[in-house]
Order: C-alpha cells, then structure tokens, then sequence
C-alpha cells in the first residue's frame, strides 16, 4: 500500500472511477474547496490523494463523492484482512499443488512400480511401442496440468536471460520425456540397449517437486507467525467521543486529538495520553515486560496493549502508520527482508548457480558419451536429467531469510527490535559490551532510600518540612523528596523567601524556622557541624546512595540519602552477559564511589566513573582499538554519538516510549535481560543461518557429482532421477523446517 | 563422436552467452510500462528506465501463487514490500542517483534491474 497516514495534518485517500487524467484537476479542484484543506494533490498512478489540512476524513470523502467518484481513508495501519488473504491464497495454492502431486504420482507410482516389480521398461515390440506411446501422452499431459507452470516459469526465465529451479526441473523433465518418446516414436535411430523409456521419471519428479512445495508453502507460514502476531495486536475499532458521543468507528477513521475511551478487557486502538480514569495496562506483548503499567492522567498508552482493570479515556496522540505498534511491525518487516553479510556468498553462487548447473548437466552427458559403458546414451540422459533435478539453488537462497525471518520476528516477540541483519550477525559476534549506568543499569529516576533523624523531629516531620523545602525546586533529587513525602501520606507546607544554591543545595523559610537542605559544602559554609555524623554519610556512600543533609534553625535535623536504585534484574543480566563470554564495561558521570558501589553489586569488575557524555564515544573507540568488538547499550538520546560509533548500538527503553528508529537494536523493555536476550537470539540466528547455509552447500557439492555418476566407475552407482527429484524437493523443506525450530528458542533468564 | 561432442561445447558455449555475456536492449521505461507484473517466476518488465534524482513510484502487481513472489527487495535502497496476490502494490522509491538498482525476490530467483539515468 501508499505510505498513507491519517493525522490531523495528512491523509491519504484512495479513489475510486478515476480513469482519465482530466479527473485529476476535479478531484483536486473538489478537496480544495473543503474548508481545513490546506493542499489536495493526487496520484493518478496509484489512485491516491494526498490531503493537508484539518478536514476531516468524512468531509474529504463526501466532497469526492459528489465530484462523482467513491473514495475511502486509507490508513496504513497494519491490515489483518490483508493476512488473512495471504493465508486464503495460499490455502488455495496448497491444494492446487496437492491435486496436482496427485495427478502426477498417479501416473508416475504405477510407472515406477511396474518397473521396480521387474517390467519391461524398454520398447523391443510393435506392442510394447504403441503402450509406452500412450504412457507417454498420459505423462504429457501430466507435464501439461502438473508440471505447466515449471516450464511456463522457466521460458519466461530463458526468455529473460535468467534461470531459476523453474528452468532445471522444465529441462530435466523434458529431456527425459523427450528422449523417451524419441524411444517409442523412433526406436530404429537408437541402438536397441539404449532403448529404454523414462516416463516415470518425469511424472515422479513433478509430482514429487510439488509436493515439496506444498510442504515449504505450509513451513513458510509458520515463519511469519511472530508478525501476524503482532498484527494481531492491532484493535479494528475505536470508541471515540465527538460532540458528546460515543461513536465506534473504524481506526482507520480515528484522528489525532480524537478522546478515546477504552472499558477493561480492551485493546488500547491508537496511541495516546490518558486524560481520564485509572487502570493498570498489560504491555507485555510488545515490551516482553511480564507485570501491568499502572496508568494514570498525563501517562502514556500504546495501541495494541491490553486494558486490564479501570476504564480510561485519553487523547490520540499517534494514528494510522505513526503508532509505535506500527512502526515497530514496519520495523520488524524490514529487517526480516534484509540480509545479514553472511548470506551474500549464497546470493552470489545463486547467481551463477543454474547455468553452471546446466554446463555440468552437458558436460557429464558428454563424459557419459565418451567413456561410458553401453549403453552410452541412455546412461548420458540419466545422468544430465539426474544433475540437473538434483541441484537445488533454492535451499541455497533460502538458507540466509528464513532464518533471518524467524531469528528477527522472536526477536521482536521478546521485546528486541532488530534493525536488519547486519545488526543481527555482528550483535552474534560482539565481545565486549559497554553498558551506560544511569537508566540502563539502574532505574534512572532516583528515589529516597533513607531518612536518618539527627534531632528531635519524626520522619514523617522531617520529610514535610523537606518537601515544603524542595516544592519550588526542579533538581531530580527534589523530585525524589516529594514523591517520597507523597508516598509518607505527608503535604508540603508553603514555604517562603525560596533560594536555590546552585550546587549545593536548597534554603527557605517556614513559619520561622530556617530550613536549609544540601551537600556538606554547604552545611560547612553555614557553619552546621556534621562531624559526628561522616561515618553515616561514608557508610551511605559506599552503598551507592548520595546522603543530603537537612538542618533546622542552624542544627542538623537529618541525613536523607537518595539513590538511583539498581534495577532488580540488572545482576542477572550480567551475568549472562558474562556467561556468554561478552567482556561488560560500565561508564557513568557519577563519582568514583557511587560507581565502585554500583559496578560491586552487579558484578561488573570493569568501570569507569566521572565519564563526560561527550568522551562515553572515545571509550568505544578504545576498546575498539583493543580489538574488541564494541556494543553500546544506553537511552538512545544522551548516548547517541557512543551508540552510533559502537558495533553495534543497543537502545534501552522504558516502556514503549523509545526512539525505535534510533539504535541497531532496540529494547523494548527497561530490562537488561532483554540485551542478554538479544545477544541470545542473535547468536541462535547466526547458528542456524551456519546450519542451513552448510546443509545447502553440502548437499549441492555432494550430490551434483554423484548425480553426474562419479561413483558409477568405483561402486557401479548412478543415482535415479526420481531419487534426485525427492531430495531436491525435501532439501528446501529441510532448510525451512531448520529456520523454523528457531521458533523453539526460549533466552534462558536466570 | 567428434560431432556430438562439438554440438557440447556449442551448447555450453551458448549457456555462457545466454546467461552471462547477453547485453540487454534499452530497458524499458516507466512510462512506457508503468506496471511491473510478477508472474511466472519474473518480473516483466525485468528491465526498466526510470528518471535520476526524482521520486519514482512503482506499482507491482502479483499474479504468481508462489511465495517466492511474495516479497520484493531493493537491496541497495535498504526498501522491500510485501505483493499480495492479484492487488496492485505502489511502492515509493527516493530520488536515485543514476546507475543500476536490482531488484528481486528473498532468494534472488525472480530478479529485475532499475535504470536510473
């Protein structure tokens, strides 16, 4: 379909009736005159219409209709119809490929049963001629129903100076029939031991060739499942509220700005901000993060996440093809088509493949010719027909994008998002992985961790007055303190004569009392002794938490420390990490022993602290002047120029809310499992990739000679054509059911 | 035998020519021939002349049931789509700057080439 987005800015139409050019400048004319329309410029190849402007998608369409055309938004929202379409046309080809292997067998397995039981096979009689004469019309027109469209295919192919498996199956099955009737029709041009018919053969192998492809069009089906699952996730319809009414409409009619309302047990249908109501969300379908997002006023929501338990309405902020679900599909589709490097060594043989296949076909019949037994010719036909059924570019070209599709799409199922497959392959080979502490290691929003009394004021006394304190304040640690004091139950009291000490801390009035709250510089400046109090602070320190010290008309009422918690997973993160032989480093801008603390309590030796945003890319480049193979996982904004230097650049997101566009791969969740995850199933992808691509090469340089009956002169073996038509049929299927048990992977969390 | 043997090589000799050597004629050109049609295992036409450093848009239509058909991928341009069977896909491509850009199924076996000049 047209890149097509509905929004409030653009959207596109397709048209119907349009069939002249003339029919532009009316249609144009006709959406122009809409009040909103901006522009109106139309496609005539296409049939689409581009509008810009603030009209409705109701408006656009009555305006074409009364200029006598029918029109309808499109939206390139991902189109379940059209899978389930894909699905019904490839039901319908399946069985048109079994009922034509059924024909086919039916005449070739009698064919060949009737020789493997000891019957003549040769035509000797003015009998035995005219029954192999009708044998073979029956098989022509076994060639002509079963066979049509390998050797339609493969004119189509010649015609164009290109070859395909279309092309050796048409020319193997040919020669053999033709010789054959070359038997009955003219056996007097023949020696008599050359007199020999290979009628079943051609009917075995179309029958036999179409049966392995209605096999691989079944096993191809299962390779898409992760995005049809995806898809899937994309709700048809939308509650939206206009003028006072709750209307269901299409979501391809949802506009942004439209306020959606969604019950519990609902698809969220677009993206957008909750305006209304309260309700925990499932978003584990798309961010592989197992426990509910609690959703409130001002929260984002993501389409094709599940409403549990409140009823919210929020305000469309993403339609159409700009929903996070639909540019993750887009993303998914596109690298499940690219190729990682290693598969362009089978692309360039795939090339060169069937002619070469087709040069060793006459090269064999002439060695047969030349020093073959007798009889010379017959055992030349059987051994071209042989070498060319037998060799299949198609395992070769399949190897590489059936495991890249599969290895991609459970990927995606797990929360990663792979960029392509050059991202996949060096993401399987990376040795040493760079990770940003801040927001990737730990939560990144830091929190009060300790409230130690100094004084006579309470806790919950401490923490109000604080929080009185920091309400004027925007420091990240302000934040920390009022969310804590939300959490205690407790209000801020309005404070006065408010002063912000940069970089140090905080100071204010409060019905008299002088609040003052900041670093030991500070209390040092003002003359508030904390001596007796360091060991806390040192103790704090070394558990990675900042102590803030909070003093009262000049004495120092409490130590309130705030952390950056460790993310609870991220040790056993790590772990994997290492287990996988990946050398992790961690950087980070804070202090020494923050960072020591941090590094400890995951288990990383390697840190370094105090790192500038700007040098995190020098740090890549040095352990890539060390030989290492570098990734770099961090926000995807802060650490943008190190993840564009790095290998291969992870993205960590929190939620759905991430810049998928950004990174080489993308991580849904906020989980460092996920990294482990997509190093996992990076290296599963690669592994089978190796598998198939060895499978394949294996089996066309082994089999292409033996099929050119190398080993007749030591063993006295010439393969059967039929033989070489079943594996070539299953040597495909083989490499697409191999790609498939990637289906099976499951990353090993710990 | 000598004979036979001659009519090999002739054969083999044919093979390379066809499929290596050939130089296509002047591909066709979008205008002309505004439809790519996938069918029976290529893309007619196979050979197509579109216009340097403007958006080109292409239409596919899909007539073969095989899955091979099923995907086309301008490698060198990082694009691909999905052709469903019997409904015309538009595909939009960037400015391109003048040389050659293949196209082709996932295996490479149905195979076409963009003129951009």
């Amino acid at each position: 379909m047209t890149a097509a987005a509905i929004s409030a800015r653009q959207q596109t139409l397709a048209v119907e009736g349009a069939g002249c050019a003339s029919c532009v400048s009316k249609i144009e004319q006709a959406l122009a005159a809409v009040p909103g329309v901006e522009r109106a410029e139309m496609n005539f190849a296409d049939r689409t219409v581009a509008v810009s402007g603030s009209a409705g998608s109701e408006q656009l369409i009555a305006a074409i209709e009364r200029a006598g055309y029918n029109a309808r938004a499109m939206a390139d929202v991902p189109d379940e119809q059209a899978l389930d379409d894909k699905t019904a046309a490839d039901q319908t080809y399946y069985r048109r490929l079994l009922v034509k292997m059924a024909v086919a067998l039916g005449v070739g397995v009698p064919l060949m049963a009737w020789g493997l039981l000891g019957g003549a096979m040769t035509v000797t009689t003015g009998g035995e001629r005219l029954a192999w004469l009708a044998v073979g019309l029956a098989t022509l027109g076994v060639m002509a129903f079963s066979g049509r469209h390998f050797y339609v295919g493969a004119w189509r192919t010649l015609a164009n100076h290109t070859a395909n498996m279309d092309t050796l199956i048409a020319l193997g099955t040919g020669t053999a029939w033709l010789y054959s009737m070359v038997v009955v029709c003219l056996p007097g041009y023949l020696p008599e031991v050359a007199r020999h018919v290979y009628f079943e053969a051609t009917a075995m192998i179309i029958g036999l060739v179409n049966l392995g492809l209605a096999l691989e069009l079944r096993a191809r089906g299962k390779t898409s499942e992760a995005i049809r699952r995806l898809i899937g996730l994309q709700a048809r319809t939308a509650r939206v509220l206009r003028d006072g009414k709750e209307l269901d409409i299409a979501i391809e009619q949802v506009l942004r700005g439209d306020l959606v309302r969604v019950r519990p047990g609902e698809k969220i249908p677009v993206d957008g901000q909750v305006s209304e109501g309260r309700s925990a969300v499932d978003e584990s379908m798309l961010t592989g993060e197992p426990m509910p997002v609690e959703k409130a006023a001002g929260d984002e929501v993501v389409a094709g996440t599940l409403n549990k338990s409140g009823s919210i309405v929020f305000r469309a902020t993403r339609v159409g093809r700009d929903t996070a679900l639909a540019r993750i599909i887009a993303m998914v589709r596109r690298a499940q088509n690219s190729k990682p490097p290693i598969g362009r060594l089978a692309d360039v043989i795939a090339a060169y493949f069937v002619p070469t296949v087709m040069i060793i076909a006459v090269l064999s019949a002439l060695a047969w010719l030349n020093f073959g037994p007798q009889p010379a010719l017959a055992f030349a036909i059987v051994s071209a027909t042989t070498v060319l059924i037998i060799a299949c570019p198609c395992a070769l070209g399949l190897a590489t994008p059936m495991s890249v599709m599969v290895g991609v799409g459970k990927a995606a199922e797990a929360g990663v998002l792979i960029r392509n497959g050059e991202a996949l392959q060096t993401a399987s080979k990376l040795t040493a992985m760079i990770l940003d502490k801040t927001g990737t290691v730990t939560e990144g929003a830091p929190r009060v961790t300790d409230v130690i009394a100094t004084g006579e004021l309470g806790e919950d006394e401490i923490m109000q007055l604080a929080a009185g304190l920091e309400a004027g304040s925007e420091h990240p640690l302000a934040v920390a303190i009022l969310e804590s004091a939300a959490q205690r139950g407790v209000s801020p009291d309005r404070v006065s004569g408010f002063n912000a000490l940069a970089g140090r801390g905080v100071e204010a009035q409060l019905a008299g009392r002088r609040l003052l709250l900041g670093n030991d510089k500070l209390m040092a400046e003002r003359g508030i002794d904390c001596s007796a109090r360091a060991d806390v602070a040192r103790e704090l320190a070394a558990k990675a938490r900042t102590p803030m010290y909070f003093a009262v008309d000049g004495t120092l009422a409490a130590i309130i420390a705030v952390a950056d918690p460790i993310k609870a997973d991220s040790a056993a993160a790590i772990r994997r990490l290492r287990d996988n032989g990946l050398r992790v480093v961690m950087l980070t801008g804070d202090n020494q022993a923050t960072a020591r603390a941090v590094a400890g309590q995951v288990g990383i030796t390697e840190f370094y602290a105090e790192v500038l945003p700007e040098d995190k890319a020098a740090k890549v480049a040095e352990l890539q002047a060390q030989g290492e193979l570098v990734g770099m996982t961090g926000d995807g904004i802060n650490d943008a120029p190190a993840l564009a230097l790095a290998n291969v650049g992870f993205a960590i997101g929190t939620g759905t809310d991430v810049a998928i566009e950004s990174a080489d791969i993308t991580l849904m969740r906020g989980s460092l499992h996920g990294l482990a995850d997509a190093i996992a199933v990076s290296r599963a992808t690669l592994a089978n990739i190796r598998q198939n691509l060895f499978g394949a090469f294996i089996y066309n340089i082994a089999g292409i000679p033996v099929a050119a009956g190398v080993l007749y002169p030591f063993f006295g073996v010439l393969l059967s054509p039929v033989i070489a038509g079943g594996a070539m049929a299953f040597s495909s299927l083989t490499v697409v059911s191999n790609a498939n048990r990637l289906r099976l992977f499951r990353p090993q969390e710990q | 035998m000598w004979l036979v043997n001659l009519c090999g090589l002739a054969l083999i000799a044919l093979i390379v020519w066809w499929f290596w050597l050939y130089r296509p004629p002047e591909a066709a050109s979008l205008e002309e021939l505004p439809e790519i049609v996938v069918d029976n295992g290529t893309y007619q036409p196979a050979r197509l002349r579109v216009a340097a450093d403007t958006p080109v848009t292409l239409r596919f239509l899909r007539r073969d049931e095989s899955p091979c058909a099923e995907t086309v991928i301008f490698p060198g341009l990082d694009l691909s789509a999905a052709l469903p069977l019997g409904k015309p896909v538009t595909l939009q491509l960037p400015p391109l700057q003048p040389g050659e850009y293949e196209f082709h199924c996932q295996m490479q076996m149905y195979r076409g080439v963009l003129q951009a000049g």
